[in-house]
């Protein structure tokens, strides 16, 4: 085990898969010779030369359509957006192309290409640059969502992304780049899709996130405690496939829960868990299940607004209380 | 120096049999066109779609110079003919279109999606503008693997008022990567005519402003056709280097089976235009070209077109007769 940061350990797995697999490379804006936006490809060009850690102009159709037919033609490229918000341009070549076409073709086409960067709300950038859609991409089948939590999550996901032969939407939280964690030593360390985690044992009320959503759940976890409420943590890690094996079992136990997220309430991923929640444990639940989310409003600039847009723990807590009352 | 009389006699057999070969693309091209339609009307082709009548020469002139497989090809919505140019076999692409279970996308692509990757043809595109973006990929995998192959991308004068277009020709351009661009530029983007939808018209400048050589060409005619095509394949086998082909040409029928059924094309050209340009067909003219040439009798054309008469029929015995997909596989490949 070694301790590093969630981006070290992004960085670690794709130098990891470019050495093991020839076929994977790299692509995206100012990801080579400026070291990449978020210093998460740092030393890449340097190691793998420019063939395979490609510089793209700021044009997001030309990225996407550069990993999808790439993987159609049997590379397994790794493509960054600089932030999930500009994949937005490319929506027809992820949507209708990357997802659909082994469909489309009968199976006879394979598309494995990873779509990378960072999601999730930021500090101050207002309507364009702050916002997770992670269930836009849930929505459309064809597409794994992967939303990891901890560097050794980070490094153990992106490697199975890499390895899936279907695209992979790999939404990275910006905010977490800088979090320390262990991560395995082990070249072959990968996490399984479709496996959730419980990061915390409880017994009252099952707490579900991803992503930065699993410390607001972990922080409540924790004030809560002092309290004597003990909440039961659960880290999705994949959004598609989802695992709600993990999520009914603890609250058959709990009897409630409590969905946290950044990404906007309405018709999103907490929308999906509660309705199955519903389907599936029904007559176990002791309360409403309580949805804790952004704001529906575009990202304000303002710090009192952003601060009110923004779930937090302590929204958390308030929910879990609610359950119990 | 001069040829033998038996040298320029064993070039004549070897021209003989190639063209009469693409005679012979082009004519089936037409039959399958024209009898799809009439299974469209039988209710026995649901959905929409897109007929190549006059635009043979683009495909015939092109495609069978190709190394299949290894070389790729990319098409629009309109990809019956590159289909059958490719390879796929005619019941392959008939069961497609009829939805069963044996079409060369075992039913789920349809007509705007047929496919067949085992002969290069990574497939028809529902999309305006979406394989160039693709073809960008596509040219990338070829040069990362350092073979001498192309990438062939076929997309309409639509496509050209298209954003991704753009950004895909820069890209290729910047990258110099081996793709050939075939703009089909039939005059139309559905209804609306070049010069009602595009403020430059100069399609080749377009090209050469993305770093990509281009020129324009007949794309009524065959042989013109394949001509420009050999030299700019030849261009992007020694260079690596993309190239750029406007092939101008005429759709005879509407846009989709929609304007083709109520002459809905009517309101945006006049049937004398349609007329003027069927003057100037593709096949017709490679017809009287090979009987001036002494390559074919009016009896030779007749029997192809006997023959290939029969080969679409046994393509429809064969969609007609094979199984719908089964209802199990409704989920299957949703991913891989």
């Amino acid at each position: 085990m070694a301790t590093m940061r969630y981006l070290q350990a992004i960085r670690l797995a794709i130098t990891e898969e470019m050495e093991r697999d020839p076929n994977v490379f790299l692509c995206g804006e100012d990801v080579g010779q400026y070291q990449g936006t978020y210093r998460v490809t740092e030393g890449l060009l340097q190691k793998f030369g420019a063939m395979r850690v490609v510089d793209t102009p700021i044009s997001e159709i030309g990225i996407a359509g550069l990993a999808t037919g790439s993987a159609m033609a049997g590379l397994r490229p790794v493509a960054e957006f600089m932030t999930w918000s500009f994949a937005l341009e490319a929506m027809d070549q992820l949507v209708n192309h990357a997802a659909k076409i082994t469909y489309m073709s009968g199976g006879r086409i394979h598309c494995p290409v990873v779509f990378r960067g960072p999601a999730g709300v930021g500090t101050q950038l207002s309507a364009q640059h702050s916002q997770s859609m992670e269930s836009w991409y849930a929505h459309t089948p064809g597409f794994k969502v992967v939303m990891p939590f901890t560097p050794a999550d980070a490094h153990g996901l992106l490697k199975q992304a890499i390895r899936d032969d279907s695209p992979v939407i790999f939404m990275e939280h910006a905010g977490l780049y800088g979090t320390h964690g262990e991560v395995p030593d082990d070249p072959d360390h990968v996490v399984e899709f479709g496996k959730a985690v419980v990061r915390r044992k409880g017994k009252d009320c099952t707490l579900v996130g991803y992503s930065r959503g699993v410390l607001m759940c972990l922080r409540a976890a924790e004030t809560l405690a002092a309290e004597g409420i003990e909440c039961e943590v659960i880290d999705l890690r994949t959004i598609v496939p989802l695992d709600m094996d993990t999520v009914v079992e603890s609250v058959c136990k709990t009897h409630r829960a409590v969905i946290a997220q950044e990404e906007w309430r309405n018709v999103s991923v907490g929308s999906e868990i509660a309705a199955r929640i519903y389907e599936m444990a029904f007559d176990q639940m002791d309360a409403p299940v309580e949805r804790v989310a952004g704001a529906d409003v575009p990202m304000p600039y303002a710090k009192n607004l952003e601060r009110a847009a923004i779930p937090t723990d302590s929204d958390v807590v308030a929910a879990v209380k609610r359950t119990l009352a | 120096m001069a040829k033998t009389v038996a040298e320029r006699s064993s070039e004549d057999d070897i021209q003989r049999q190639e063209l009469t070969e693409l005679y012979r693309l082009m004519v089936l091209i037409r039959r399958f066109e024209e009898t799809v339609y009439q299974k469209f009307h039988e209710a026995k082709i649901g959905g929409y779609l897109h007929r190549y009548d006059g635009q043979e020469a683009l495909v015939a002139g092109i495609i069978p110079q190709l190394q299949l497989p290894g070389d790729y090809i990319l098409c629009t919505y309109r990809d019956h003919a590159h289909a059958l140019a490719c390879g796929t076999s005619p019941g392959a692409v008939m069961a497609e279109l009829m939805g069963r279970a044996t079409g060369c996308a075992g039913g789920k692509g349809g007509s705007m999606h047929l496919i067949d990757p085992e002969n290069g043809f990574l497939g028809g595109d529902g999309i305006v503008g979406g394989p160039v973006p693709v073809s960008l990929g596509v040219g990338y995998a070829i040069k990362y693997r350092g073979t001498k192959n192309v990438c062939v991308c076929y997309f309409g004068d639509g496509a050209m008022n298209q954003g991704g277009v753009h950004e895909a020709f820069n890209m290729v351009g910047l990258y110099k990567l081996p793709v050939l661009y075939i703009l089909e530029n039939n005059q139309f983007a559905m209804g609306t005519s070049v010069s009602r939808s595009t403020a430059q018209p100069d399609f080749v400048k377009k090209a050469e402003a993305h770093g990509i050589r281009g020129e324009r060409v007949d794309g009524m005619d065959l042989l013109v056709v394949r001509e420009a095509a050999s030299r700019a394949l030849d261009h992007i086998r020694t260079t690596g280097e993309p190239y750029f082909l406007e092939l101008n040409c005429y759709r005879y029928v509407g846009h989709g089976i929609g304007d083709d059924n109520t002459k809905g094309w009517q309101t945006y050209r006049t049937e004398d235009e349609v007329a003027e340009w069927k003057l100037r067909d593709p096949i017709a003219k490679l017809r009287d070209t090979m009987e001036a040439r002494g390559y074919l009798t009016p009896e030779q054309a007749e029997k192809i077109d006997e023959e290939v008469r029969e080969e679409v029929h046994a393509a429809i015995v064969f969609a007609e007769s094979s199984p719908e997909p089964a209802l199990d596989s409704l989920y299957d490949h949703v991913y891989s």
